[in-house]
């Protein structure tokens, strides 16, 4: 337990947040099912989770860093690489595509300059295909962060993007 | 418009969330207190088996006889975990449950859990479903102020637990060994079977995985009886309610509670106020990306679990696909090998190396690349991928290619022999 104490978060968590997950962690007969949970808020506070990050989760839940590197690697909605400040996942899947999704697709690569994967010059979005997101009453959607928006068409995206771009300057 | 009595959906309002005053004020957690004061875990059990409800993940076994395979007496920790990863797509009703009126699931928890007697329950919740995450918080919140979670409940000396546990993506979580590996912080590959989570489940002990909507019908059960429960499907095979998600060509893409057993014909055109643009039906998904293709033959056919196995599709969790008589069948076939593909967890041969032939067919033949040998390679894929595969996901694959190939076999030809698609100017 001494060795946790002197855990240095490095801006990853909170003083707060790296305190309540080594509590929590010490009440739990099995600490390991919190490794979503710690990469998640490294995530909302970094943007992405680095090497450092792996590490503290590893030395919070008493594992090595390759036991939380594949649990990490498996899921798409945790970023092993620096994303822009908003991500944008595109849904591709079925319903989407019914209702104009590849054209949305298609119309955000052009708008943004950028191919899925890639991230704007100005580090202000990422654009990411993702599959099914909920929404699928209100195709064709994206998620930007943990919003969904829905029954879009490229005006409407062309002026969502235009809000965010306009508030990160705020 | 049916009169559909509204038990999911009796508190939904456009853009907003019932709490506990709201959910008490409609009768909310007088199930509970019932079950608590009045019935005994076996008496609970029994109600639900006399019900026949059949779980609504997907799957469709039914859940009392599930919940009779449950060691309720077995000493020591047991798990109830709640499926909310809702990634098939089309399939969305969780969702919408859950930012309508979260207290039903955590009642029902509760009450489920007491009828199987563990301890500790959690609901397994997808990224996308932050809000509902939220929701789901504040609820469990409420409810342990009400004296409903923690010790001693309600003096029955029964004592509960729930948390809710977020996910990061990934369809294969929805599989219920997969996930309790997930919930465990282990990869998220599913489990050999047997042994199953009845008897080996979450840490070790016996759990029970069920899916938002089944739970959240235990109350209901509760309050109502099990043969009102029953009749209220329109079939004699089926029972209760049932949340359709529609979506597609439709114009009207919403969620509705409706009767199990409802025909197809009354969805499309009474509830989805018919296919939009004017345009004609031409196949739908009945129960998600996992279900055969239905087509205008099956118009009149009853929405239940053996109706539409005995036409060659499922159930599934019925959220309903339309596609108008433009779509060209090749295309939409291979978006949704595509999805299962991308998502497969690459444990299994046929799963990792089948589906991704499936997708390399279907994108040759759609490009226009196609050869006749090509539809002689997608059957022997079919025959070769199905019943082979380790879990339920590749499976689910095959479900709409078998619907490609039963009813569309033409429109494949078509692509090969004119070397293109036929439905791309
Ligand atoms: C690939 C795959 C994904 C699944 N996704 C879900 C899901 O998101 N929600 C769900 O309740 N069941 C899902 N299921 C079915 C579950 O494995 C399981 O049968 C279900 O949660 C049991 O609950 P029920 O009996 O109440 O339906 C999925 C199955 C497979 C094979
Ligand atoms: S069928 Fe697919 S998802 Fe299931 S175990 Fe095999 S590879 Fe993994
Ligand atoms: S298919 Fe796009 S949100 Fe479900």
């Amino acid at each position: 337990m001494a060795e946790i104490e002197v855990i240095d978060s490095s801006g990853l968590l909170t003083e707060e947040e790296l305190n309540e997950f080594i509590r929590h962690a010490g009440h739990l007969e099995h600490p390991r099912e919190m490794i979503i949970d710690i990469l998640r808020t490294v995530q909302k506070n970094h943007g992405w989770v680095p090497d450092s990050g792996i590490e503290l989760t590893a030395r919070i839940l008493g594992l090595t860093p390759l036991e939380v590197e594949e649990i990490a690697t498996f899921y798409d909605k945790i970023f092993r690489h620096p994303v822009g400040r908003h991500v944008i996942h595109i849904c591709d899947s079925i319903c989407c595509w019914s209702r104009g999704g590849e054209e949305l697709a298609a119309h955000l690569q052009q708008r943004l300059q950028i191919e899925f994967g890639q991230t704007t010059a100005d580090g202000l979005f990422t654009l990411l295909p993702s599959c099914c997101l909920g929404g699928c009453g209100k195709a064709p959607g994206v998620m930007i962060g943990q919003t969904f928006y829905g029954e879009l068409t490229p005006d409407k995206v062309d002026r969502l993007l235009a809000e965010l771009s306009q508030e990160a300057q705020e | 418009m049916r009169d559909t009595p509204q038990l999911l959906f009796k508190n939904r309002r456009p853009g907003e969330t019932v709490f506990m005053a709201g959910y008490r004020a409609s009768g909310g957690y007088e199930a509970l207190e019932k079950a608590f004061r009045q019935m005994s875990p076996a008496e609970l059990r029994e109600l639900v088996k006399a019900s026949a409800l059949r779980g609504r993940g997907g799957a469709g076994f039914p859940t009392g006889v599930k919940w009779t395979f449950f060691p309720a007496d077995k000493p020591g920790p047991k798990y109830l975990v709640c499926n909310c990863d809702e990634m098939e797509p089309g399939t969305y009703k969780d969702g919408e449950l859950l930012m309508a009126d979260p207290h039903q699931l955590v009642e029902g928890m509760i009450v489920s859990a007491y009828a199987l007697q563990t301890d500790v329950g959690y609901i397994f919740i997808r990224y996308a479903y932050e809000k509902q995450a939220e929701n789901l918080r504040r609820a469990i919140a409420e409810a342990r102020d009400a004296g409903y979670i923690g010790k001693d409940i309600l003096g029955s000396g029964f004592d509960f637990e729930l948390h809710v546990h977020g996910s990061a993506g990934r369809y294969i979580l929805g599989e219920e060994t997969a996930l309790l590996n997930g919930l465990e912080g282990q990869r998220p590959n599913p489990r050999l079977k047997p042994p199953f989570p009845a008897v080996k489940g979450l840490f070790g002990r016996p759990t029970t995985v069920n899916n938002v909507e089944t739970i959240a019908n235990i109350p209901h059960i509760i309050n109502g009886g099990a043969v009102w429960f029953k009749d209220l499907a329109l079939t004699a095979d089926g029972s209760g309610t049932k949340l359709f998600g529609l979506s597609g060509h439709l114009n009207r893409t919403e969620c509705f509670e409706l009767p199990v057993g409802i025909p197809l014909r009354e969805v499309v055109e009474t509830y989805g106020q018919g296919v939009w643009q004017g345009r004609k039906f031409k196949a739908c998904l009945p129960g998600g990306a996992s279900t055969p293709y239905l087509t205008p033959e099956h118009l009149d056919v009853a929405l239940d679990f053996s109706t539409l196995e005995a036409v060659g599709s499922r159930f599934g969790t019925a959220g309903v696909t339309v596609f108008d008589d433009r779509t060209c069948m090749v295309a939409a076939t291979l978006n949704l090998i595509r999805f299962f593909a991308r998502e497969s967890c690459g444990w299994c041969t046929p799963c990792r190396d089948g589906l991704s032939m499936v997708r390399w067919l279907l994108e040759t033949i759609e490009g226009g690349r196609g050869r006749p040998e090509h539809l002689a390679m997608l059957k022997e894929q079919f025959h070769n991928i199905s019943g082979t595969s380790f879990c339920a996901l590749a499976e689910g694959a095959m479900g709409p290619l078998s619907g490609l190939l039963t009813h569309f076999e033409q429109e494949i030809v078509d692509h090969i022999e004119k070397g293109g698609c036929p439905f791309r100017s």
